[in-house]
């Protein structure tokens, strides 16, 4: 009897927290009928901006809360072709290929990013002179000594040490290493039969470091080195970088302004949000561009993509389509001030415009959600 | 009310149901069922692996085929042609150097926490040594690119250099990641695992085996040997527990060795490459199928590398074992 009893009591607890944890989520549920969660994932490069604008947003929309995960672009890309998350952010537009497997798919450009080449020279500081085909040269491992003469050539001045050169790749596939074997590819054909362009590619020579950080510490701790990492990373790190040359013969620092300038040459000549973005490449454009002052030539977009009609997402409703569309016009517009804090590159006025027509595309069963 | 008079009686009867049926069965019928699910799961588990890994890396395997594993090329971008030999090589070689640098050492910390350290030390000693065994290997990653890597190459390396340097693998430019550095990391993290279970081993070895020696008039170093000789197969399978985690290792690896694809390093300071190390480098970016494809490919060569190493340590192990009892007999 005495344990009936007991069995009795351990039941009617176990009822009462069952009950409780119903209640809490009906009620959970009835306050926040209108909360919508907007889910995306992809480029590691835009996520501390993406970050940024969640919290900034939320502030202005409190209903709102934006998930992004920087999972890689090619993860990004790949759960858009999935269709498992709202929007996708990537460094590189989709090939072909991809474009094929995810219909539909929009453009737009959200933020802009440099490749910066930072060296390892003792007692020689920022401002060392590099060209395209210099570069080339080192990373196929033809120029191999920091005095030679080529680069010598153009850093009069400076008296470049008789030491070998240390040669730093990111090992892991990157946005990074996809613009700049995009800038090689362009200023050395041997570069671009033998090595070619991609996240990753077959380096002639070096050592790989896993990640911005990875490089970066590969090259601060070894003298004499050389690698490349984003702009951003750069700056914020407060690292030693190099000035090149672009296609009108002006050697660049990298800044917000002249990374800027590329980006606003090159949306001279940006296709429509719905047209095929594969050959869209700041990189490739100022290589013949012998008018482009000013502009700093390792230069790349990043891009939010998302599908036109959004209903072929499973669990969109409207509410959630217009919450979505509602945000990505104000990370083209109010979100790119947040972009230079971060030292990201905002988007030029003529991008802006390009971006606008775009999203004012997006539908939700067929209805136009920004008019 | 009424639910609950009604579900409450009803709970009570399927209880006491269900203790009765168990006494009827025995108990023991049941564990032995439910013990043998689990340990067939293992067949099962490993079978879907297999299954998945041949799946996916099916593309990889119809273009290469043998090619892939003798391959010397790994170019996504131009030809995309991919071969896994420097990687396989990679492998093996660095899990060695942790293993010439690991047993020793944890050979050591096992016979002096079980046979020569006072009790209460040696507990100590040992919890933190199973401490250290939990450390995630990012952190061992990190650790090796901001202290271990300045440290040798600043003040190990150079004079390594100096005093070997005629030797052909103690030559060439010195980056201070590297095969050598890839191997002092993975010994490292083997260490703690490998130690903590020859400790353990060595002290299932009976008393009396220790007792019988002494009363020989044997000496500590000579009753040791015994234990060790005891506890032999422990010990083998502490070493191959060890060498698990050295071949599978990936992210404090792909952080120190540098990541150069190259069928052979010039020198112990030149980088390389593992297996483990380009799938965690390359798979999140790769960009069409044939690459993902060559990349899943890569993780079912591993698998079996993996499968070889074991049954080959087992045969070398018996072999020795049988060998060392020989002798003993004599």
């Amino acid at each position: 009897m005495k344990t009936t009893y007991k069995v009795a009591i351990t039941i009617a607890i176990i009822a009462l927290v069952v009950a409780s944890a119903f209640a809490y989520q009906y009620l959970e549920n009835s306050a926040t009928a209108q909360k919508v969660t907007l889910n995306g994932a992809g480029s590691t490069f835009i996520f501390p901006l993406v970050d940024k604008w969640a919290a900034e947003y939320h502030k202005i929309k409190p209903n709102v809360q934006i998930n992004y995960q920087g999972i890689g672009s090619g993860g990004g890309i790949q759960q858009h072709i999935e269709k498992t998350v709202y929007f996708a952010g990537t460094d590189a537009p989709l090939t072909a290929a991809q474009a094929a497997k995810a219909p539909n798919t929009l453009h737009i450009p959200i933020t802009i990013g440099g490749v910066v080449v930072i060296y390892n020279l003792p007692g020689i500081g920022k401002g060392l002179k590099f060209t395209g085909e210099i570069l080339a040269e080192i990373y196929l491992g033809k120029i191999t000594k920091w005095n030679d003469a080529r680069l010598a050539a153009i850093n009069p001045g400076i008296s470049l040490p008789d030491q070998p050169i240390t040669v730093v790749h990111r090992s892991d596939g990157s946005g990074t290493t996809f613009i700049w074997t995009s800038f090689l590819s362009d200023f050395s054909p041997e570069w671009k039969e033998t090595v070619g362009r991609g996240t990753s590619v077959n380096w002639p020579t070096g050592i790989g470091g896993k990640g911005s950080d990875g490089v970066t510490a590969l090259v601060q701790q070894t003298p004499y080195s050389i690698g490349y990492v984003e702009f951003t990373y750069a700056m914020v790190n407060n690292l030693t970088y190099g000035y090149v040359q672009n296609a009108a013969g002006e050697f660049i620092e990298p800044s917000i302004e002249s990374i800027a300038k590329a980006a606003q040459y090159a949306a001279v000549t940006l296709p429509r949000g719905d047209a095929s973005w594969s050959n869209v490449s700041i990189v490739d454009s100022l290589a013949n561009n012998t008018q482009a002052h000013g502009a700093y030539p390792i230069t790349s977009f990043s891009y939010i993509i998302v599908y036109k009609e959004l209903n072929v997402l499973p669990n969109m409703n409207e509410a959630t389509a217009k919450a979505l569309v509602d945000f990505l016009w104000w990370a083209v517009h109010d979100g790119q001030n947040y972009a230079p804090g971060l030292y990201y590159v905002p988007l030029p006025s003529n991008v802006v415009a390009n971006d606008e027509q775009t999203i004012r595309m997006i539908t939700f069963n067929g209805q136009q959600l920004h008019k | 009310m009424k639910i609950s008079q009604k579900v409450f009686p009803f709970f009570c009867n399927l209880n006491i149901k269900f203790i009765l049926q168990l006494n009827h069965f025995k108990g023991d019928d049941i564990f032995k069922l439910v013990s043998a699910l689990v340990a067939s799961s293992i067949f099962l588990l490993l079978g879907l692996m297999v299954y998945e890994l041949v799946k996916g890396s099916w593309l990889s395997i119809q273009t290469f085929g043998l090619n892939f594993i003798v391959g010397t090329k790994w170019d996504p971008a131009v030809s995309k042609v991919f071969g896994a030999l420097p990687l396989i090589l990679g492998t093996l070689v660095t899990s060695a150097i942790a293993l010439l640098i690991g047993i020793p050492i944890s050979l050591g910390v096992g016979l002096a926490l079980s046979e020569y350290m006072p009790k209460k030390f040696g507990l100590a000693v040992s919890f933190l040594v199973e401490l250290l065994a939990a450390v995630p290997s990012v952190i061992y990653g990190l650790w090796g690119i901001f202290v271990l890597i300045p440290f040798l190459r600043n003040h190990v390396y150079p004079y390594l250099q100096t005093a070997f340097g005629f030797i052909p693998i103690f030559s060439g430019p010195i980056y201070g990641g590297g095969v050598l550095t890839g191997g002092i990391v993975l010994a490292i993290m083997i260490i703690p695992t490998v130690s903590a279970v020859m400790r353990d081993v060595f002290l299932t070895v009976p008393n009396s085996q220790r007792e019988a020696m002494i009363a020989l008039g044997a000496t500590k170093w000579e009753t040791t040997k015994t234990v060790i000789s005891y506890a032999r197969s422990g010990v083998i399978g502490a070493i191959i527990l060890g060498l698990g985690r050295a071949v599978g290792e990936t992210m404090a690896i792909t952080m120190v060795i540098g990541n150069k694809f190259q069928v052979w390093p010039s020198s112990l300071f030149d980088a390389w490459y593992t297996m483990a190390a380009i799938i965690a480098n390359e798979l999140l970016e790769a960009t069409y199928d044939l690459y993902i494809s060559a990349l899943i490919n890569v993780g079912l060569v591993l698998l079996f590398v993996a499968l070889i190493i074991n049954i080959l340590a087992r045969l070398i192990v018996w072999r020795t074992l049988r060998f060392t009892r020989g002798i003993a007999r004599e």
